[in-house]
């Protein structure tokens, strides 16, 4: 049953994740692109990580999102283009890339042994101890990973003075 | 249970059809919307080999670079925002001065 689900949601995912590059119309990309993160977010509760499922949704799918959505409104690209460019020796060097970038990772993927000690615990059970995924992660956050957690507010902060000062109309002087 | 392969796989495919969306497209929010698909690829094998190796420390990766990745997003929506002020267009080819 799982693997059934697994395979309709990863055939979905790609067909979406194909229509946001191949789709004309900016908007109808974006469209596309929410598809793919809520079977993400589906993905991440097949592999018992609720939490992090929760914040695609809310993150991606909502916040992310609506910004693209307004800019693509604001700067009125919300119409019809030429879906490639125009030098032909970029598209097919392009193409080459990609394909030998899908072999190259494909094959070091899926080939290579994962290095690393597995845990003692499975996740279900580091899940079921702590409450939920969301104390178990939470638990995690605040002790090992609590300086790279503060990092990230200055981060957030620096990034959001810095929208605003770039995106900010230049005053006439 | 679904081999870690198949998830891995997934993530490959999506990943790489987010680098075709950059080398091909020449719209500057699409080629954006392509990295942020790169980006949930690699969150994707993030999770999937957490749940493999049975940490939970690859779920906290995910969750620090989402952040990073709505930072990431502000920003760079933001440059987009002010380039078309200045040249009126978001097509890459176009855009093609470092100075003007």
């Amino acid at each position: 049953m799982e693997g059934i689900i697994f395979y309709i949601i990863a055939l979905v995912t790609i067909i979406a994740a194909v229509r946001v590059v191949m789709g004309r119309n900016a908007i109808h990309s974006a469209l596309w692109l929410v598809l793919v993160f809520f079977c993400f977010g589906a993905l991440y509760v097949l592999l018992q990580a609720e939490f992090v499922a929760a914040i695609q949704v809310i993150v991606y799918a909502g916040a992310i999102m609506v910004l693209f959505l307004f800019v693509i409104m604001l700067l009125r690209v919300d119409r019809a283009e030429e879906l490639l460019s125009k030098h032909r020796t970029q598209r097919v060097v392009g193409a080459l890339l990609v394909v030998a970038l899908l072999v190259g990772i494909g094959v070091t993927v899926l080939v290579d042994r994962l290095p690393g000690k597995a845990g003692e615990k499975t996740i279900e059970t580091l899940n079921t101890q702590a409450g939920g995924n969301t104390q178990a992660l939470a638990e995690k956050l605040f002790t090992d990973y609590l300086l790279p957690f503060e990092f990230t507010s200055v981060l957030l902060l620096a990034a959001i003075v810095g929208a605003v000062i770039l995106a900010k109309r230049k005053e006439e002087k | 249970m679904i081999p870690l392969s198949h998830y891995l796989g997934l993530s490959v495919i999506l990943f790489t059809i987010g680098v075709l969306g950059v080398v091909i497209r020449r719209n500057a929010i699409v080629i954006f919307m392509c990295i942020e698909l790169m980006l949930n690829a690699v969150n994707l094998s993030f999770v999937a080999i957490a749940r493999s190796l049975s940490s939970l420390d690859g779920q906290v990766i995910v969750l620090l670079v989402m952040t990073v990745a709505a930072a990431e997003a502000a920003v760079g929506l933001a440059i987009i925002i002010s380039i078309f002020r200045t040249k009126g267009t978001i097509n890459v080819d176009e855009i093609n001065l470092l100075k003007w």
